[in-house]
């Protein structure tokens, strides 16, 4: 064991570097101290815990799978030195902060904190655990090592158990984050008896110590049992007539599930199912423009602009009313007007590809929103004042005024875009977006009249986004030029990349992905673009294809992979 | 009547004068070859046949009428049928999708079934691979989907762009022989190639290209033996 450990003890230094670095950089971009506010269990455990110890937790995993050939023992004993070695970066930080911070006298000269905001008293307090500072760096440094086992241990355990492990983790996890959302769910259900089983079950807007005991050990149950394997083996193993009855009543049950979520999860919850549905809505028409027809679209935004504004002005009660439409009859000249301007942006750029399509498109957006917010259209628009005085739509007398009604309203309009995008996928159309996404010439070379089929993924893919945008201007009641910046445009493109470009699933799993969690978390909205970066770099190098990947793509990415194994192979025979 | 005809071109890129006036006929059932050194306007001919490009003066006439600035999609319908140069096979899709592609143009879903077939006896390879995403296949294989796809469109007229570029000198001669066996069959060839010999032996006539514009043409054979061809193309002394 020893020998092992010093032949690969480079590996040791090299992951506990990177797992420092991680710390470090969490706890000095203040994520770690900001996170701290967010308890997960009872007040022990915060989320700025669980930043503290990735770089740790991440070391051990990397450990582990290096690893792999090697015994229990020793493969765990490196991934406690990793962990622990990690930590040395913050104990340096600790030192740094007692001497420089701390100790400094008010006529100090050197003035840390001046340069680092987070170089402060209270990170020192967090990192020791409030236990002084020897026996807190001490404390740090053996948790840290437990950190690095607990990431081998997401590789190394026996396979049952390391799934319970590992389920039982997420799930405590996932209950403690959101523990505000999943107590008012209850509430919702089971009224006031619901009211006294949250008091059991959580505490201080966290879980409650020996309510996470419990549902560790029934969800470590549940994955050790592999009900989910079961189930899907049983499943498999029914004969086809009864899969569709399932199919049937799962399918019923998924539209009782989403009918029923914005009375389940309570106001604030229904207005980001809102926002979700939104973005699925935006997300499926820009998967047309740029996933299925390969034309990268970064101006996306100008259309939802369109659809936003054509609704304001057409149906408005204030000054620049122009017509007594009301949503109804106004929606399809919103949806004719994005339609329009998406043929006009089509033509200048019929002839560019790649990188200078999403610059002209990039700069197509930003003149909208100046346009918008220009006193030359300020007698069309409003300018910077906006469109004010729109109304709700109403439905049979009705006034769509909750944000649960207009949750309905997207969840339509949601399943309309799906619909017409599968449709569209499968037809003639699609093939020809395909196609011209692979090779415009060939595509030319076998019939397609290029002019025709980008001209048709402009113009769909701009009329959903103006539906999106006319029924964001009427749940708003009012629109002004800086709500349609270039950050819709980025949203809309990150969630369908994260999603899996082309695949319809992906997008409503990117929208709750980047623009649900970062709503339910709302409290740390200074960190989204961080984490969205991160996100965003961490997808791409370990699943390139998104979380919900395209049949297609799927195939494409196996196929490469038994190619690349095939050449292997052939080059070592 | 020439089935294609081509009356003094000129095509530019910008202000870069391109083919300087070319002039040649492919005759029905005929295979013509292009050969000439890189630049020297091969690819360019055939892109502004093919409807790619448009050529500044001069006319193309293809089964008697005339086809100048018609674009690359129309030509289809009139069954012309190019496989562009480097492949250029539908990465994404698989073997059987591209040759569906191939079809686009067509609604004889008999004709469609029957030419499937006869382009998996041309290319047996293309049959065990049919499920295999196209952007995995050897270099080989891709020039034969190409062929293949091309052919999907049931053409009376195929114009290949260097098939032979890039490939093991086995798989070259399997591509000469199903495009010679293509010939067979009534598909009328137009073929540009750098590997000059190789054109030139299955070639029943052949024009050589100098800085875009034509120098010699003359029987295949009879070129073979010319000298300048011989010196500048075919490596001899």
């Amino acid at each position: 064991m020893f020998n092992t450990l010093q032949e690969k003890f480079p590996l040791i230094q090299k992951f506990a570097l990177l797992g420092g670095i991680v710390a470090i950089y969490l706890t000095a971009v203040g994520v770690v101290i900001t996170f701290s506010l967010r308890n997960l269990i009872g007040t022990f455990v915060s989320l700025g815990h669980v930043f503290l110890v990735l770089g740790a937790v991440g070391a051990g995993v990397l450990i582990a799978q290096q690893f792999k050939d090697e015994d229990d023992a020793s493969t765990y004993v490196a991934g406690f030195l990793t962990g622990a070695m990690s930590s040395v970066s913050l104990i340096l930080f600790n030192i740094v902060v007692q001497l420089f911070v701390v100790q400094a006298s008010e006529e100090g000269v050197f003035h840390l904190r001046e340069m680092f905001v987070n170089f402060s008293p209270d990170s020192l307090a967090f990192l020791t655990f409030g236990q002084g500072f020897l026996f807190g760096n001490v404390l740090l440094f053996f948790l840290f090592g437990l950190m690095g086992l607990l990431g081998v241990s997401f590789i190394r355990l026996p396979e049952k158990i390391r799934r319970g492990w590992i389920n039982g983790l997420i799930w405590v996890f996932s209950v403690g984050l959101f523990s505000e959302n999943v107590s008012q769910v209850i509430r919702e259900l089971f009224k006031y008896s619901g009211t006294s089983f949250n008091k059991i079950l959580f505490t201080q807007k966290a879980l409650n110590p020996v309510a996470a005991i419990v549902l560790f050990a029934l969800t470590f149950a549940f994955g050790y049992m592999g009900i989910k394997t079961a189930t899907s083996q049983k499943w498999a193993a029914m004969p086809v007539e009864k899969q569709k009855t399932g199919r049937i009543v799962i399918t019923v049950m998924a539209v009782i599930f989403v009918a029923a979520l914005p009375w389940l999860v309570g106001l604030f919850l229904s207005q980001a199912l809102f926002i979700i549905g939104m973005y699925v809505m935006m997300g499926l028409g820009l998967n047309i423009v740029v996933g299925y027809a390969g034309l990268l679209d970064l101006g996306y935004v100008a259309f939802f602009a369109f659809g936003a504004y054509t609704m304001g002005i057409l149906t408005t009660t204030g000054v620049l009313g122009r017509s007594d439409l009301n949503f109804w009859t106004a929606l399809p000249f919103a949806m004719l007007v994005g339609v329009l301007w998406g043929v006009l942006l089509g033509f200048p750029v019929l002839r560019m590809r790649g990188d200078y399509l999403a610059i002209v498109t990039l700069g197509f957006g930003e003149i909208i929103r100046i346009l918008a917010l220009s006193n030359w259209l300020a007698p069309l628009g409003g300018g910077a004042q906006g469109v004010l005085h729109i109304p709700q739509p109403e439905f049979f007398g009705l006034s769509m005024n909750s944000p649960q009604a207009m949750y309905y309203l997207v969840v339509l309009g949601a399943v309309l875009a799906a619909f017409v995008t599968i449709r569209l996928r499968d037809s003639r159309l699609g093939r020809q977006w395909m196609a011209m996404r692979e090779d415009e010439d060939v595509a030319e070379a076998m019939g397609i009249n290029l002019v025709q089929t980008k001209l048709l993924a402009f113009s769909i893919g701009a009329a959903f986004s103006a539906l999106a945008g006319s029924i964001f201007a009427a749940r708003l009641g009012n629109i002004f030029p800086h709500s349609f910046n270039i950050l819709i445009s980025i949203n809309a493109l990150a969630l369908i990349i994260v999603g899996g470009l082309g695949s319809i699933p992906g997008v409503v799993v990117g929208a709750i992905i980047l623009i649900g969690l970062p709503e339910m978390l709302r409290e740390f909205a200074e960190y989204r673009l961080l984490m969205y970066g991160i996100l965003l770099i961490i997808m791409m190098i370990v699943k390139p294809d998104g979380f919900m990947p395209e049949a297609r793509r799927r195939q494409e990415i196996k196929d490469e992979k038994d190619f690349l194994t095939e050449q292997a192979a052939k080059s070592e025979g | 009547m020439a089935m294609l005809e081509i009356n003094d071109i000129h095509t530019y890129y910008g202000n870069i004068h391109a083919l300087k006036g070319i002039s040649l006929t492919v005759e029905e059932g005929e295979i013509v070859t292009l050969i000439g050194a890189n630049g020297a306007g091969k690819t360019t001919t055939l892109r502004t046949i093919s409807g790619l490009l448009t050529p500044r003066e001069g006319s193309i006439s293809y089964l008697g009428n005339d086809i100048t600035g018609v674009p690359a999609h129309d030509l289809v319908y009139q069954r012309m049928a190019m496989v562009p140069e480097g492949r250029g096979v539908f990465a994404k899709l698989t073997v059987q999708e591209n040759l569906e592609m191939g079809a686009y143009s067509r609604n004889d879903k008999e004709g469609i079934a029957r030419d499937f077939e006869r382009v998996f006896e041309l290319f047996p390879r293309l049959k065990e691979r049919r499920k295999q995403v196209a952007g995995t296949l050897s270099g080989g294989e891709q020039q034969m989907l190409a062929t293949g796809r091309a052919m999907m469109t049931s053409p009376r007229l195929l114009m290949l762009d260097e098939p032979s570029m890039g490939l093991a000198p086995v798989l070259v001669d399997a591509v000469f022989d199903a495009i010679v066996e293509i010939n067979k069959e009534g598909t009328t060839i137009l073929l540009v190639e750098q590997n000059a010999l190789m054109a030139l032996s299955i070639a029943n006539r052949g024009y050589v290209l100098q800085t875009g514009q034509i120098v010699l043409h003359d029987d295949a054979a009879a070129l073979k033996q010319n000298e300048m061809v011989q010196k500048a193309y075919l490596g001899m002394d």
